[in-house]
């Protein structure tokens, strides 16, 4: 299980969620799963605006990276920069 | 690590490695190319006007191509009619929205490029005309015939923001509100962060302020305005030169508006003459491209500096609401802040990104921000260095300036007490890593700038800042020439002398001088995919790459040494440029130099080369905190600054006068956009400050020397431990500049730009509100 | 449109060339001459890209016509380097690492070594008014301002 907390747009669009606990192996389960969970929240996923965070390190694309046991995972809006 | 890959699992990666890359702390202890700072690879040719910018490139036959743009704010386009200009000798095409393919993916983007059911803003691109002259093209521009439906427009950013503003969008429903909105406005999203109770919080504290801020916007100032040349063959093939931050992404751009293959569009990256984020986009690209379809020629067009004012660029303006609060004793209790933005006629002012940076700098247990992203009758802002987070940390700065005068505490001890470090949690969220804000505040704290005496009429500010740096999709090329020189193949534009630091990075890992190694920057045809130059990402992850493929090489010539001594590869070690035998049963041999490996490529199995594709992640953040004084004149309102210190942590200075000058850049932008720059808006929605002369950026008269110190707290997740530093430089000046002049002038300065007579009203206002 | 014919001098070289009425010396030395090391960033006068010499005056070359530099003497950055020899101002710009773009330079190269001719021992306040008309949004001037400096101590053998 992680932990996941939300932030930004999607913590309203999940119905004002803040946290939830995600069976998820790497990014790409987590993502699956979250949109099973909150299916609400697929069009903000879709939209390529999301980062996710795992124990402090922000990854903007990145599908298998893995999610260890008990990390702590964040989905923040993905940066850009100038 | 073991893992267990479950059903739905595609392939979990072979190496994990998390983040990208580790710091090699043997490594940077002897370092021998890294740290010095050689001349740059393009130096010559820029010293003596050789170099090829975006305007300096001529295509046989070439037209000019020129945009006609809308007069008014908001308007909506009843009917274009361009068959008078069609039929003046010498236009060869005149095109608008029709000619480009409609698309899901980029809708804003080609409205933003060509307006056709309304026109939002003034300058808002309606038609394009390419002919054999300027006089020619400037002709027809005036036969094309608009018919306009004026609609009122709003360009400020509460006023579009109340509920009945004239609205841009039909299909803006405000997005993070719930419940969801029935009716469209101009507030395309809200965003929320934090974490904590900053009621309790608020309630343990024994000093809270709470304030109200504005900052204008501004522009990135780039001297080289957007200038491109397109040529589409008779066969579709076409190629683009243009000045771009990043040529792969105008490459997926264009070919999706055009509608044709990625792969018959191939796109090189010119020179480029300044970009902070302004260049990160398109504008007037896929126009020429579209134009020379059309016309069967190649096209060229340059932006004049008014049309880059109005229709290129700009920055977020804000509105911003902050509330802290203190114990007697320094410790922040809670920080609550609200940041609308306005980015103009489209969705996208980084309120987001202004709201996670505002409360960074410190490691709080109640924090909460929520940012409004808001469209209005202005050009669409792009990205500008550290995009959002100068105007929130400003807001935030201030309040924290404030309270410790307040409580009578040094403003550096303050934020000394309250830092974020390594493991504390960041007010968006996520835990830091390694960082260095505290090194960057005790070293601001110990410069004998922090303790020079002041004149009278000046004042000291300090402020910290933060920008969170980012990796991405990139790929480097690496070829190890027959004469023992090396070439390198990036594809990240290099705006501030980053092929500098390619090649130290090459000459480092293989243990060469500097001077046998050049880098290139890559058309898009020649490497795979690289995201944009941006987001202080291309030295540490075009750099990482280099240094991949750097070792991938010298493995190579480890094993092409190997053969020569018919020994196995893994009893041959590469030290300083050499292979050598190492190990006890390696045998001895005569060490072999990579320029005599090299000399033999040919017969050894070919040519020898490196490569590394990734998506670079572990980009660190970056912190900095910036002294400086201020001397108002109570008289006239305007302010001098006096002095100017810029600490900021950058992992390690590959090219340390590289650094230095994205130090000092960054501050001379800040000090510009605290002081003087403004987009001023008339009742008429039209921007009135369209040149240099009236919106007036920082010249070298206006400015002391920008001493820097140069912090360095290795990045984890970099080989050699590199944090990027493009961006961070411009987050603290806003706010140290504003708390400078508060101090000097004896009264809180709440919005910028701190002009002369926005100075000289504030000081007047004081005065009365104390009599 | 009758074009002028123009005849004039331009790094020493005697060069002549049609233009139109309303071109200015810029539009002539890009866009006729190829010599595009003179940049355009504003054509009002304002950023100083443009900078060349006439008659060893230094001009905005955005604001000259192209018609009146018949009988004249114009110095472009072309004109700086003789040879592969730099001139004092840009070597020293390379060694202060005075650049990062790069499209600012050619018009400060040619301001600072206009101001060394006239002012061969300059303070560092002159320096800052005398390029205070050539604007660059990279480096903060820091490192230009030093460049000049380091090149007139050169200039002046110590
Ligand atoms: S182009 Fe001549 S001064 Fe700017
Ligand atoms: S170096 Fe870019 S404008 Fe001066």
């Amino acid at each position: 299980m992680v932990q996941v907390t939300l932030s930004g747009t999607i913590q309203q669009a999940a119905g004002g969620i803040s946290t939830l606990e995600i069976e998820a192996k790497n990014i790409r389960q987590l993502l699956n799963a979250l949109e099973k969970l909150c299916p609400a929240l697929k069009p903000e996923l879709e939209k390529g605006g999301i980062a996710v965070a795992i124990n402090g390190t922000i990854y903007r694309d990145d599908w298998f990276q893995p999610i260890p046991e008990d990390s702590e995972v964040f989905l923040i809006p993905r940066l850009a920069g100038g | 690590m073991a893992r267990n890959p479950d059903a739905d699992n595609a392939p979990v990666k072979k190496e994990i490695e998390s983040p990208t890359s580790k710091y090699d702390a043997e490594k940077a202890a002897s370092f021998k190319v890294v740290g010095s700072r050689p001349a740059r690879p393009d130096g010559m040719d820029k010293v003596t006007g050789k170099a090829r910018f975006g305007a300096d490139m001529v295509m046989p036959g070439q037209l000019v191509g020129l945009i006609l743009r809308s007069p008014h704010p908001h308007a909506v386009i009843k009917s274009i009619d361009s068959s008078e200009a069609e039929a003046l000798s010498g236009v060869k095409a005149v095109i608008t929205r029709d000619d480009f393919t409609p698309n899901d993916d980029h809708a804003d983007v080609l409205y933003n490029i060509m307006a056709r059911e309304k026109a939002l803003y003034e300058g808002h691109a309606v038609a394009a005309v390419a002919a054999t002259s300027r006089a020619v093209a400037r002709k027809a521009l005036k036969l094309i015939k608009v018919d306009y439906d004026i609609l009122p427009h709003v360009t400020d950013v509460d006023e579009a923001m109340s509920p009945d503003a004239p609205v841009l969008h039909d299909n803006i429903i405000t997005r993070g509100v719930s419940p969801t909105p029935t009716k469209p406005s101009n507030v395309v999203a809200r965003s929320e962060f934090g974490h904590g109770d900053i009621e309790a919080g608020f309630a343990q504290a024994d000093e809270i302020i709470e304030r109200s801020f504005k900052t204008a916007a501004t522009h990135q100032g780039y001297i080289e305005p957007h200038a491109c040349v397109a040529n589409v063959g008779t066969d579709g093939m076409s190629e683009l030169w243009c000045c771009t931050q990043g040529h792969f992404h105008v490459r997926q751009v264009c070919a999706s508006l055009l509608g044709i293959d990625v792969s018959r569009l191939r796109v090189t990256a010119s020179e480029i003459g300044g970009g902070f984020g302004g260049k990160t986009t398109v504008f007037i690209e896929p126009v020429a491209l579209a134009l020379s379809r059309k016309a069967g020629r190649p096209v060229k067009i340059a932006m004049t500096r008014d049309e880059v004012f109005k229709a290129s660029g700009p920055t977020a303006s804000s509105s911003m609401d902050v509330k802290i609060g203190v114990t007697k004793d320094g410790r922040i209790t809670a920080g609550y802040g609200v940041f609308r933005y306005q980015g103009g006629a489209f969705a996208g002012a980084p309120a987001d990104f202004g709201a996670m940076s505002a409360f960074a700098c410190y490691a709080l247990d109640n924090v909460k921000t929520e940012a409004y992203d808001v469209v209005t009758n202005r050009p669409k802002g792009a990205a500008y260095r550290a995009p959002g987070a100068p105007m929130s940390v400003y807001a935030v700065e201030s309040v924290v300036d404030e309270l410790a005068a307040r409580i009578g505490m040094d403003p550096i001890d303050l934020r000394l007490k309250n830092a974020a470090k390594e493991g504390s949690k960041s007010s968006y969220g996520p835990k830091f890593g390694s960082c260095g804000l505290v090194e960057t505040l005790e070293a601001a704290k110990a410069h004998p700038h922090y303790s020079a005496p002041l004149g009278p009429n000046q004042g000291r500010g300090v402020a910290s800042g933060f920008w969170f740096n980012f990796g991405g999709e990139t790929c480097s090329n690496l070829n190890i020439n027959a004469d023992g020189t090396v070439t390198i193949a990036v594809g990240t534009p290099d705006i501030g002398g980053s092929r500098a630091s390619m090649c130290i990075m090459a000459a480092e890992e293989l243990g060469i001088s500097y001077d046998k190694v050049r880098a290139i920057v890559a058309d898009t045809s020649a490497l795979g995919y690289n995201d944009t130059t941006e987001g202080s990402r291309v030295t540490f992850s075009s750099g990482m790459a280099v240094i991949k493929a750097s070792q991938q090489a010298v493995t190579e010539m480890c094993k092409r040494a190997a053969m020569m001594w018919d020994i196995p590869a893994e009893a041959v070690t590469w030290e300083d440029g050499y292979a050598k035998p190492s190990g006890p049963n390696a045998g001895d041999f005569e060490p072999l130099s990579l320029a005599e490996i090299a000399a033999t490529a040919g017969k050894t199995g070919g040519p020898i080369a490196g490569h590394h594709e990734y998506n670079a992640d572990g980009a660190g953040v970056s912190f900095g905190t910036h002294i400086v004084d201020t001397e108002v004149d109570p008289e006239t309102g305007k302010v001098d600054i006096i002095r100017y210190t810029v600490v900021q942590d950058a992992g390690k200075a590959i090219h340390p006068d590289y650094v230095e000058g994205q130090f000092q850049g960054g501050a001379a932008q800040g000090i510009g956009w605290a002081l003087n720059e403004e987009y001023i808006y008339g009742d008429d929605g039209k921007l009135q400050n369209a040149g240099f002369l009236d919106y007036r950026m920082p010249v070298a008269s206006d400015l002391p020397m920008i001493d820097t110190v140069i912090v360095e707290v290795p990045n984890p997740g970099h080989p050699y431990g590199v944090r990027g530093v493009g961006e961070t430089g411009i987050v603290p000046p806003l706010a140290a500049i504003a708390n400078g002049v508060s101090a000097a002038a004896g009264v809180r300065m709440t919005e910028l730009p701190m002009s002369p007579p926005r100075v000289l009203k504030a000081i007047d206002d004081a005065k009365v509100a104390a009599e | 449109m009758s074009g002028i014919h123009v005849s004039t001098k331009i790094n020493g070289d005697a060069v002549e060339y049609v233009c139109d009425v309303e071109e200015t010396l810029l539009d002539v030395l890009r866009d006729k001459l190829g010599m595009t090391g003179s940049k355009e960033g504003c054509a009002s006068g304002d950023c100083g890209a443009c900078s060349v010499t006439v008659d060893g005056r230094l001009t905005c070359s955005c604001l000259m016509l192209g018609a009146e530099a018949q009988g004249r003497e114009i110095g472009t950055i072309e004109g700086v380097a003789k040879g592969t020899e730099l001139h004092p101002v840009q070597q020293k710009i390379l060694d202060n690492a005075a650049l990062q773009c790069g499209v600012c330079t050619p018009g400060f190269v040619v301001a600072a070594k206009a101001l060394l001719e006239k002012n061969p021992d300059p303070t560092e306040t002159e320096i800052r008014y005398w390029l205070a008309g050539n604007l660059c949004r990279c480096t903060g001037y820091d490192k230009i301002i030093r460049a000049v400096m380091d090149a007139a101590a050169e200039m002046r053998g110590n």
